[in-house]
């Protein structure tokens, strides 16, 4: 794995023309998708789909749309902040009917092993190629403060139990699986939560485990993040496994002091604050965006960070307008390549 | 008011003594013939079992906020319980925790794991956060925790990560590998 040289070899895999030959034959030397990403060292993108609250598949089509040929692969996220969403599974095979590329979300909060190795096999036996493990959100912070927090696995055993079943094929509890699963296991960490000198040795932890790319929380501070980065190259993570970077924009007044202050783990510092609120609130939305994009271009420049991974919070439409504003052009996913923004009409999704 | 909403949840418990001093005091409980010989004998006497358990109970609740999972992970966290994490997390702390330390579900205590990690770094300690810790037991709830230490029952708790591949059956990494 050639994770550690991201943006040397990134021009390759991007920027082809519209017209040009199918992924597989495009010059990049790689094949399409995270795995083909991490494999290649080409710099990886991948996006949030939040699926709609209600049940109309069409939705998830618009909004994979939007993301078409912009990200490598979409998150599809597990009852984030501990709300009841349509299942990650199911919400996985629509983005491939739509030409994604998943990563199914799993959380330790809903299910015990048993629950939570059975839709690891699920994500399997639907082809679901690319698994993210992770603790989840306490449901005190979603619409069922009142439901019983399982928690029997923790991410790093999670991670364990996946690489176990895959390597080797075998459960938990032992018995046999043929034939063994393939997905590429990814991991969360965030590099802002106390205590911050432990964390690095925590994604090791889930390095250790099985753990091959990992997405950040939200950066927003920059320098702390780049420390966090220091300590995960000195433990020799960024050699055997992918970081992606979690960027996003944010759009509103309302919006950062829902993220600062009732979304659990995430830090925006002062000095961002300010910027943000110094402007205009008819400009707010633009300059969020546009901040959002200039994290994206420094985070790219830290040694060992192989990627970004961008949450819009449903505002799917607005990727590739920060991609590009990042200078992180479309790629080839499916054989397709993502139109520039500009080409793109006006069509937001959200 | 905090309690009529939260209160089922575990809390996070700072310990009652220093750090140095429990691991100093970790000695008096590591196995050998005589203690080995009173845990045989504790689970073949139910009543006096029973006793010891409850004693264990109530020095480890009022020490360490100690919930009884059976299989004491103390001695690799410095020695802060794991189980009183909200999520009983005993690989270390959740990604909710705010930038200067607390709880994301008990935003008025410390994370655990913030406590476990100054105590293990004041002791010398620190590296123990990085072992793997396997998935509780939980047939194990509400035993002797060093009944089943002494019994042997701990065997394998946590993991070197360098062994993973090819050490612990808990974690079967790969197949091949032994």
């Amino acid at each position: 794995m050639t994770a550690d040289l991201p943006r040397d070899r990134r021009p390759a895999a991007t920027g082809p023309p519209a017209a040009g030959p199918p992924a597989a034959a495009a010059g990049t030397g790689g094949t399409p998708g995270l795995r083909g990403a991490i494999d290649s060292g080409r710099f990886a993108v991948t996006a949030e789909l939040d699926l709609p609250h209600g049940i109309d598949p069409d939705r998830v089509d618009t909004k994979a749309s939007a993301l078409s040929g912009w990200v490598d692969a979409v998150n599809v996220t597990d009852n984030p902040g501990a709300s009841v969403m349509p299942a990650a599974m199911a919400g996985s095979v629509l983005a491939q009917r739509a030409g994604l590329e998943p990563v199914m979300q799993l959380v330790c909060r809903d299910r015990n092993r048993i629950g939570l190795q059975s839709d690891l096999l699920g994500a399997a036996l639907l082809g679901i190629p690319n698994v993210l493990l992770l603790t989840g959100d306490h449901p005190r912070f979603g619409d069922h403060p009142g439901a019983k927090p399982v928690f029997d696995l923790d991410s790093v055993t999670l991670v364990g139990a996946a690489r176990a079943l895959r390597d080797s094929g075998r459960l938990l509890g032992g018995r046999t699986v043929t034939p063994a699963p393939s997905w590429l296991i990814g991991a969360v960490e965030n590099p802002f939560a106390a205590p911050q000198r432990f964390r690095a040795a925590r994604l090791a932890k889930k390095v250790a485990a099985g753990a091959e790319f990992v997405q950040t929380q939200f950066v927003f501070d920059v320098p702390m993040f780049a420390r966090f980065m220091a300590d995960a190259r000195d433990l020799g993570l960024t050699d055997r496994c992918t970081v992606l970077a979690g960027i996003g924009p944010v759009r509103s007044p309302r919006a950062l002091e829902f993220m600062r202050f009732e979304v659990p783990g995430i830090h925006i510092p002062d000095d961002v604050v300010r910027r943000l609120t110094s402007v205009p609130s008819d400009r707010f939305a633009a300059e969020g965006v546009r901040l959002c994009a200039e994290i994206a271009a420094q985070v790219r420049e830290i040694p060992g960070v192989g990627g970004v991974h961008v949450m819009v919070f449903g505002k799917e439409g607005l990727v590739p307008e920060i991609l590009e504003a990042a200078g992180i052009g479309p790629r080839v996913v499916g054989g397709r390549v993502g139109r520039r923004a500009s080409e793109r009409g006006t069509r937001n999704v959200g | 008011m905090q309690d009529a909403t939260r209160g089922a949840w575990p809390r996070p418990y700072v310990p009652r003594l220093p750090a140095r001093l429990n691991y100093l005091l970790h000695h008096l409980l590591t196995p050998n013939r005589v203690n080995r010989r009173l845990a045989r004998w504790l689970e073949t006497h139910r009543r006096t079992g029973q006793a010891f358990t409850a004693a264990e109970k109530a020095v480890k609740e009022r020490a360490f906020g100690c919930r009884m999972c059976g299989q004491c992970a103390l001695p690799a966290t410095g020695y802060a319980c794991p189980q009183t994490c909200p999520k009983q997390l005993r690989n270390g702390p959740c990604g909710g925790v705010s930038p200067d330390g607390a709880c994301e579900v008990h935003p008025e205590l410390r994370c655990v794991w913030v406590v476990a990690y100054e105590r293990a770094e004041a002791a010398g300690h620190v590296e123990d956060l990085s072992l793997l810790q396997r998935p509780v037991d939980h047939r194990l709830t509400g035993s002797s925790s060093w009944v089943n230490y002494w019994q042997g029952r701990d065997d394998g708790l946590w993991a070197d990560p360098e062994g993973v591949r090819t050490r612990l059956p808990i974690w079967p990494t790969t197949g091949s590998a032994a």
